[in-house]
């Protein structure tokens, strides 16, 4: 049931309007990650004392999601270059690859949260973790939203169906990974 | 079954899988036709209007005559008058007037005014409405919890806010911070279509200064919604972890601040308004030009001049907090910002009093509604200016005035444009002509009596009643018999008021099914959506238009006719 | 759709695995920096190659290069945005403690509900917010 409309295909800008529309979303998602971080950065600032909380973050951990992510990343523009060669079934392979990255990063997320809490490192134990849990929760919630959106682009990719989405969902999560590479520092090496 | 016969439907070239006829469930409720889905959201938000009205009733009930019973509701309780407040607000705002200004005018019109079949993206349409709807549920559900709604105020400042003990309703202060953080998530997607079909999908020789106002002013605000929202999503989960982890962020005994979460709001708080005071702009000028047959005074300079005042509107938010306890030197940057973003509001209405001058005025229906909203919007803004002088703002912070105040310029933005454009596009709508006298009694038993309610306001509110207080009969020097009866003169107002709005509900439901057949283009009018039929086909147009020229072209001089549709070649 | 219609596509793709391994090298240094404990060198290595790495990723991976100028304007308004909004809270919220004041909570805040203590006496008066 695809929803074809004549307003899809025109471009008056020149922008794809796919494409228009992705950036115009990683406008509203960088004010709701800025608001955050703003407001942990601002915190941070003032409270050099929360750096004795912030010690106890793993930063292996934490560098090795961030190669996670960022090899994602390469996954996922390789995606998109298959895709623009009209190659759906290597783009599809690619993108689940992308998925299994972000899978990775869940999945050593859940264990390192585990480890904290069960440390005694709750979102309610200091003003560092509660900011720590929520940038980080609400980062992962975008991951795993990606990671479902590009589930569904992958099966229609496999059948060389809607190609263009290869390139959008990689752009999204493009970003996502942005934001980590500004998390990683923020969480894991300010100290 | 009885055999169905294929409705031959306006076949469109990109194919809408040949719909034949369609089932009630795929017509109404699973659309994704950009003008039922306009049709959902501003039934929705219209329904929600009754909601908050009646609220408000009551509460005006317990002002006049403060313990007794109010009929229909009972005695109000000091914990169910905040309730009421608080959700008065929050639904006019958030389930009133932003769906059907936004959502409800942007949705109909955008496609048919840019020259398309539908929006770019019609299930992520569809899935917005759907969001919202459940939005709707959330928020409406909420004020039958235990403890009853939401007591916090629309404002929802913690630790009130986030503190079950102190609000007293811990459950649906959990809720509305959901609802309201759905009703974002709809409003953000719905904002990803307007603006890329309105900058994408224009009919071919439509350049950007050839679209009609109203659809540039619901762009420009879904745009500030975008950009203000962001950090009161990230606000309002702080918030709720607040309320339901045992977090700190807004906890100063736990190393957060109370004022953290005021700045979050307000930095989206007032954007907010020009978000809703756009479309309503929009609608007024679109509304305007066609009564008096003249082209709009400064078409450009009012698209730059908006666009500055979307960015200024950023700059002044800390006026809702001067007595707060920000840093005072701040008070003084957002004075000035705040009197400084009075002027090209000003200039804007004088732009539009400008189109007026000269022109073949007609005064039907709808150009009763858009004159109307200048004035009243006038008189918002101008006492807008005593409460964002930051020395004079100490003496009205949270008085009645304030009420007054943005009443003035909610009701001619939430009501009054959009009655103004109700009556305009109805017949666009739905195929049929409102009743003019019907029309025009509404009117005046809808303006006169506001200001009946609001002028007693600004006077209790100057003379020092404090908001969000449910019995001044427990302070001497406001319990007396010369402001009770102004509180009074208010109440009766405002169920004069609530009783006219009948005569349009039932002028518009009536109409709906018995008014007279509309042709095309009953207003005369340049801008697209009236080339087509009245009510447009699925898809818009069998063959789709081309323009030659922007949407203002009336009494163009040499020419037979008084207006110039866009579409009519050289 | 097919995967045509873009109006601009880059002329030919970069070498995506070699940007990858610079990143790499790139996240080592930042991760290798804490341990020289010079605070100046650990905020270079950690948020001046986080930029270096948002940029390439930015313009490598999002291709945001090639990307038509409305697009960088979207963006560069919407980080001021930000700024702007660091500017604006920053002097109320970032302290407790300033030259000529300092923050408390003002009142005594009452336990939360289901305590044995709840509903008792309510904070004395003063708004204090």
């Amino acid at each position: 049931m695809s929803a074809h409309t004549i307003a899809t295909t025109r471009s008056a800008t020149g922008i794809p309007t796919g494409r228009l529309a992705i950036w115009w979303v990683l406008v509203s998602e960088i004010v709701i990650f800025g608001g955050v971080l703003v407001s942990y950065i601002m915190h941070r600032l003032g409270h050099p004392e929360w750096g004795h909380q912030a010690a106890h973050t793993n930063l292996w951990i934490g560098a090795f999601n961030t190669l996670v992510l960022l090899t994602s990343s390469l996954s996922a523009v390789l995606a998109h270059k298959a895709a623009e060669a009209g190659n759906g079934p290597r783009a599809a392979r690619l993108l689940f690859a992308t998925v299994g990255g972000g899978a990775t990063f869940l999945t050593v997320k859940g264990f390192e949260w585990t480890e904290e809490i069960t440390h005694g490192m709750t979102i309610q134990s200091g003003g560092f973790w509660s900011y720590y849990y929520t940038a980080a929760g609400i980062h992962a919630t975008h991951v795993l939203a990606g990671m479902i959106i590009m589930v569904f682009v992958a099966m229609a990719a496999l059948k060389n169906q809607a190609l263009h989405r290869v390139e959008l969902v990689g752009i999204y999560w493009h970003f996502v990974d942005i934001v980590w590479i500004f998390l990683f520092p923020l969480l894991y090496i300010a100290k | 079954m009885a055999t169905h016969a294929h409705v031959a439907h306006p076949a469109e070239a990109a194919g809408h899988g040949g719909h034949g006829k369609q089932s009630f469930f795929h017509k109404y409720l699973w659309s994704t036709d950009h003008k039922m889905i306009g049709f959902q959201y501003m039934f929705t938000g219209m329904t929600m209007a009754l909601v908050g009205a009646f609220m408000a009733y009551v509460f005006r009930m317990q002002m006049a005559y403060p313990g007794h019973p109010v009929p229909g509701f009972g005695v109000v309780s000091p914990g169910e008058y905040n309730a009421l407040v608080t959700n008065h607000g929050t639904i006019m705002i958030f389930w009133v007037a932003m769906p059907v200004l936004i959502a409800g005018f942007g949705n109909f019109l955008i496609p048919l005014m840019v020259g398309c079949d539908d929006m770019v993206f019609p299930r992520i349409n569809r899935l917005s409405y759907q969001i919202f709807l459940l939005s709707t549920v959330v928020i409406l559900a909420s004020q039958f919890v235990q403890g009853g709604g939401f007591g916090g105020a629309w404002t929802a400042y913690p630790p009130l806010s986030a503190g079950g003990q102190y609000n007293l309703t811990k459950i649906s202060a959990t809720m509305w911070v959901i609802a309201v953080a759905l009703e974002f998530v709809a409003f953000l997607l719905g904002g990803i279509n307007f603006i890329t079909t309105a900058m994408n999908s224009r009919a071919p020789g439509m350049k950007a200064f050839d679209v009609p106002l109203v659809v540039w002013m619901i762009v420009i605000a879904s745009i500030l919604f975008m950009a203000s929202v962001g950090p009161l999503i990230a606000g309002a989960v702080m918030l709720l972890f607040d309320q339901l982890l045992g977090t700190g962020f807004y906890n100063p005994a736990r190393g957060g601040d109370p004022i953290l979460w005021q700045h979050l709001f307000w930095f989206f708080g007032h954007p907010e308004v020009y978000v809703v005071l756009l479309p309503a702009m929009g609608i007024v000028a679109d509304v305007m030009t066609v009564f008096s047959r003249k082209k709009l005074f400064g078409y450009r300079t009012i698209i730059y001049t908006v666009v500055g005042t979307g960015v200024l509107s950023f700059f002044v938010w800390a006026h809702h907090q001067f007595i707060a306890g920000i840093d005072p030197r701040m008070a003084n940057v957002f004075t000035v910002t705040t009197v400084v973003i009075s002027i090209p509001i000003g200039e804007m209405l004088f732009l539009y009093i400008a189109t007026l001058y000269g022109g073949s005025i007609r005064l039907a229906t709808p150009m009763l509604w858009a004159l109307a909203f200048i004035a009243e919007f006038l008189i918002g803004g101008v006492t807008g200016i005593y409460l964002g002088s930051s020395g004079a703002d100490i003496y009205f912070h949270d008085t009645y005035f304030v009420v007054a105040h943005f009443h003035y310029t909610f009701v001619p933005i939430a009501v009054l444009a959009v009655f103004a454009g109700i009556t305009m596009w109805f017949p666009k709508m739905f195929g049929r002509m409102m009743n003019e006298k019907l029309g025009k009694i509404h009117f005046w038993g809808t303006v006169i009596p506001f200001n009946l309610i609001f002028i007693p306001l600004f006077f209790l509110g100057a003379a020092g009643d404090h908001r969000r207080i449910f019995d001044y009969s427990h302070f001497p020097d406001l319990a007396r018999p010369e402001l009770q009866a102004l509180r009074i003169l208010a109440t009766i107002s405002l169920l004069v008021m609530l009783s006219f709005q009948f005569v349009f509900l039932y002028n518009f439901i009536n109409s709906l099914f018995r008014g007279p057949r509309a042709v095309k283009n009953p207003w005369r009018s340049n801008t697209l959506e009236w080339t087509t039929d009245s009510p447009p086909p699925h898809g818009n147009w069998t063959k789709m238009p081309n323009v030659y020229r922007g949407p203002y072209e009336y009494s163009v001089p040499g020419r037979a006719q008084d207006f110039w549709p866009q579409d009519e070649p050289a | 759709m097919s995967a045509h219609g873009h109006a601009a596509a880059h002329p030919a793709h970069r070498n995506y695995v070699k940007i990858w391994a610079i990143l790499v090298v790139l996240l080592v240094i930042s991760v290798a920096g804490p341990f020289l404990h010079i605070r100046v060198i650990t905020l270079i290595t950690a948020f001046g190659i986080a930029l270096v790495k948002a940029y390439m990723v930015a313009k490598n991976f999002m291709h945001l290069d090639v990307e038509k100028p409305i697009i960088h304007w979207l963006l560069a308004v919407i980080l001021l945005l930000m700024v702007l909004l660091f500017a604006g809270v920053a002097p109320d919220v970032m302290k407790d403690v300033g030259r000529h004041w300092k923050k408390d909570s003002g009142f005594h805040a009452l336990p939360p509900e289901g305590h044995p203590a709840a509903g008792g006496e309510h904070g004395d008066g003063a708004e204090g917010r």
